[in-house]
């Protein structure tokens, strides 16, 4: 009796099945979640890089399959004035621009940390300029620079009667350069406003509180309590800035092309006009490759430095 | 996705209308003298698909459809056509030549058959029917046809369309002058007066790859410079560019204000606004003004001109121009053939060219007849758009090299960097042989 009842149960429980057990076999089981991962980043991530730095290796044009030619492509860009050019525009640029982008985002963040009314809906307006595709942006400035049609030349020509010309943004090296930075402010500043004002509300309050005890000041209470507990977001937000400024494309390419006279390409810019209208692909990928050293440089530069936790906490050497 | 089947071809019955209409109506003859066609004994089931740049105005495109349903009616060859962006079809001609597949012909830019000249079968029997037929090729239609150096046609030019100068009578008669002078001097006289009487000249020096490239090559060819020698090697450090630099120092302080950084569009936007009274554009700036109620007095005062020649023998312009090719990797080389030599005969072509309003100008002489030239007097000299010696990469092979200094802007950038005074002519013209060094060592 009880023998006929355990040979049922013990065939119940049969043993579990090729696939469950593959499926509890560990090694397999990691395998097989990061597949699909690993998959999408080297079709999209590592196949295209890895294609790029080849590429910058050879003569490729548009049309045509290259052959190697070793590091023939980056000695031309050493002796290039215009691969130069576009170094130090990109390093100017990018330095300048993340000035002003700090400054100003930070001093909105301050100023968006305050208690005010209509607080939320501010804040999502200060947004705006980051929101609009930086294309439409881009020709929006691309109009306000225009040499005929400038809205600041019209107000301060005819509406105010200041000026009696119109002003030639675009026209000559050095305006061209600032204007282009000056947009770029604009466009980067909420990204900077809105990442420090999350920084800024994470900082407790109880540290203003007992800065207040101690009698500081307000300058002392952003100097040695708001700055220092904002260094680790501040270090994250500066190296994408400094990355996407870098990098930047889009507001160069639409409002100047590069011009007047190449004075403000980018290393982006240029490797594109290199690259696709020029049809040298070779050469458009040595420029672009070009930009890794500088890339990892700021990167590892804002990263470790602003991460240091004796900037921020006044300790010794880590 | 235009598969022209014969139910399309029913639905096409507004594009044939028109076309009955421009038959009808418009056509003038155009000479055809009495040639033996080729032979073309089209393969059976064959089918085409095809490229081409898309229109400057809609009856292109009906036109262009309607004929090609007459050539399935007339074959039974089903063609399909697909109408690309401008700024694809060089990209997309070269996929197709790299990778053997994909459409059987293209209708792309001048330069595509020479890059490509390898992967393309000759033409040579069409083009020399079709030049018999109808008095001949035009100069630069023969140039971008053959290749360099040799009598074997690998592109059949479609159409072409220059940039001569336009300008606004009122202004130019205002400063005593009945029409623009057609020599140097005179021309820089002409531009200072209309500085003088604050309706300045204006010619892109900017990054504009149409509009900067037209200004930049009228005044190196019409001073006898050049970019490269009949060999394709760089001669663009010559005394003759020095000259043409020199005289840019003088007439561009006469430019209106900003135009280092103008782009295709800004001369045409400058005009329109009463900034800039003389410069140089394709028809459309014309059109554009004639379509808008605001602007028509614009277009009443606006003449078009040749720039002036100054050494040049004949209209110192590269047209943009159309240029079709037929791929090795086609199964029906023959229908291929046969649908272009088809779409030049007067019976299609004319209308097309009357379709397009003078947008685009025939490479073929006998079309100097067609209605579309007495339509308006004021476009009849994009007549003579194809009928000059000149061409992007003059005096050189049409290469690669000549369509990446065309986009690198670098005879552009050479004036730009005089006018703006940032160089001498003697720095800026070492400076752009330095790069066309580059881009011509192949």
């Amino acid at each position: 009796m009880s023998a006929t009842t355990a040979a049922a149960w013990s065939r119940t429980r049969q043993q579990p099945n090729w696939l469950v057990r593959l499926f509890e076999w560990k090694p397999f089981l990691v395998v097989a979640c990061l597949l699909p991962a690993v998959g999408l980043l080297t079709v999209f991530l590592t196949y295209p890089l890895g294609l790029g730095i080849w590429l910058a290796f050879t003569d490729t044009t548009i049309g045509r399959r290259g052959i190697w030619v070793g590091l023939e492509n980056f000695e031309y860009l050493l002796e290039d004035p215009l691969w130069w050019n576009a170094v130090f525009y990109s390093v100017f640029y990018t330095g300048v621009a993340t000035i002003g982008k700090f400054g100003l985002g930070l001093w909105l963040a301050l100023l968006l940390n305050n208690h005010m009314p209509f607080k939320s809906l501010l804040r999502a307006i200060i947004l705006l300029p980051w929101i609009v595709p930086t294309v439409l942006s881009a020709i929006a400035f691309w109009w306000i620079y225009d040499p005929q049609f400038s809205i600041i030349s019209f107000l301060l020509n005819d509406m105010l009667g200041v000026l009696d010309h119109n002003i030639d943004f675009l026209g000559s090296a050095w305006p061209a350069r600032w204007s282009l930075i000056a947009a770029n402010i604009w466009r980067g500043i909420p990204f900077v406003a809105i990442s420090l004002l999350a920084g800024l509300q994470t900082i407790s309050p109880s540290l203003y509180e007992a800065a207040l005890l101690d009698g500081s000041s307000a300058w002392q209470r952003f100097r040695y309590v708001t700055f220092p507990m904002l260094l680790p977001i501040l270090a994250i937000v500066m190296t994408f800035s400094i990355i996407f400024t870098f990098t930047d494309f889009q507001l160069v390419y639409a409002i100047t092309r590069g011009g007047p006279v190449n004075s403000t390409h980018l290393l982006a810019t240029l490797a594109f006009q290199r690259g696709i209208p020029g049809g040298q692909l070779g050469e458009g990928a040595a420029i672009a490759v070009s930009m890794i050293p500088f890339l990892v440089f700021a990167t590892l530069f804002s990263y470790f430095g602003l991460a240091r936790r004796k900037w921020q906490q006044g300790e010794g050497n880590d | 996705m235009h598969i022209i089947h014969r139910r399309t071809a029913l639905q096409l019955g507004i594009g044939a209308a028109a076309l009955a209409a421009f038959r009808a109506s418009a056509q003038a003859p155009i000479a055809a003298a009495d040639t033996p066609a080729p032979r073309l004994p089209i393969e059976s089931g064959a089918s085409l698909r095809m490229l081409r740049p898309v229109r400057f105005v809609q009856p292109d495109e009906d036109v262009f459809r309607a004929n090609a349903a007459r050539f399935t009616q007339a074959t039974g060859v089903q063609v399909r056509v697909d109408f690309v962006g401008w700024e694809d079809i060089t990209q997309q001609t070269a996929v197709t030549a790299n990778t053997g597949a994909g459409p059987d012909l293209i209708i792309g830019f001048g330069d595509a058959p020479h890059i490509f000249a390898e992967k393309l079968i000759e033409i040579t029997d069409i083009a020399e029917y079709l030049g018999k037929r109808y008095g001949g090729w035009l100069a630069v239609g023969e140039k971008y046809g053959k290749r360099h150096g040799t009598n074997n046609w690998i592109g059949l030019p479609f159409g072409g369309t220059a940039g001569p100068l336009v300008w606004r009578k009122s202004a130019v008669n205002q400063v005593g002058f009945e029409k623009p002078p057609q020599d140097h001097a005179g021309f820089l006289d002409l531009c200072k007066k209309l500085k003088a009487a604050n309706k300045p000249p204006g010619f892109a020096l900017g990054n504009a790859v149409g509009d900067g490239n037209g200004f930049a090559n009228w005044l190196l060819w019409s001073h006898g410079a050049s970019l490269t020698d009949e060999e394709g090697k760089v001669s663009i450090n010559s005394p003759q560019t020095i000259a043409a630099l020199n005289y840019l120092k003088e007439l561009y302080p006469t430019f209106v204000q900003g135009t280092l950084s103008w782009g295709d569009i800004s001369n045409n936007r400058a005009y329109a606004a009463n900034e800039c009274w003389v410069t140089s554009n394709g028809v459309s700036l014309y059109f554009s003004l004639k379509g808008d109620p605001a602007t028509a007095p614009i277009a009443e005062d606006t003449e078009h001109d040749l720039l002036p020649l100054g050494q040049a023998s004949s209209w110192p312009s590269a047209p943009l121009t159309l240029n079709a090719m037929v791929f090795k990797h086609s199964r029906y080389p023959n229908a291929a053939k046969a649908f272009l030599q088809f779409m030049m005969e007067r019976e299609q072509y004319d209308p097309w060219l009357i379709a397009n309003l003078g947008y685009w100008a025939h490479p073929l002489a006998a079309y100097g007849a067609s209605a579309v030239w007495s339509s308006d007097p004021k476009i009849a000299i994009f007549k003579d758009s194809m009928n000059n010696k000149f061409w992007n990469g003059y005096k050189g092979p049409i290469s690669e090299a000549s369509g990446q200094a065309n986009a690198e802007y670098v005879t552009v950038q050479m004036c730009a960097a005089v006018a703006s005074g940032q160089a001498t002519p003697e720095q800026a013209a070492r400076e752009a042989e330095r790069r066309a060094r580059r881009i011509f060592r192949r």
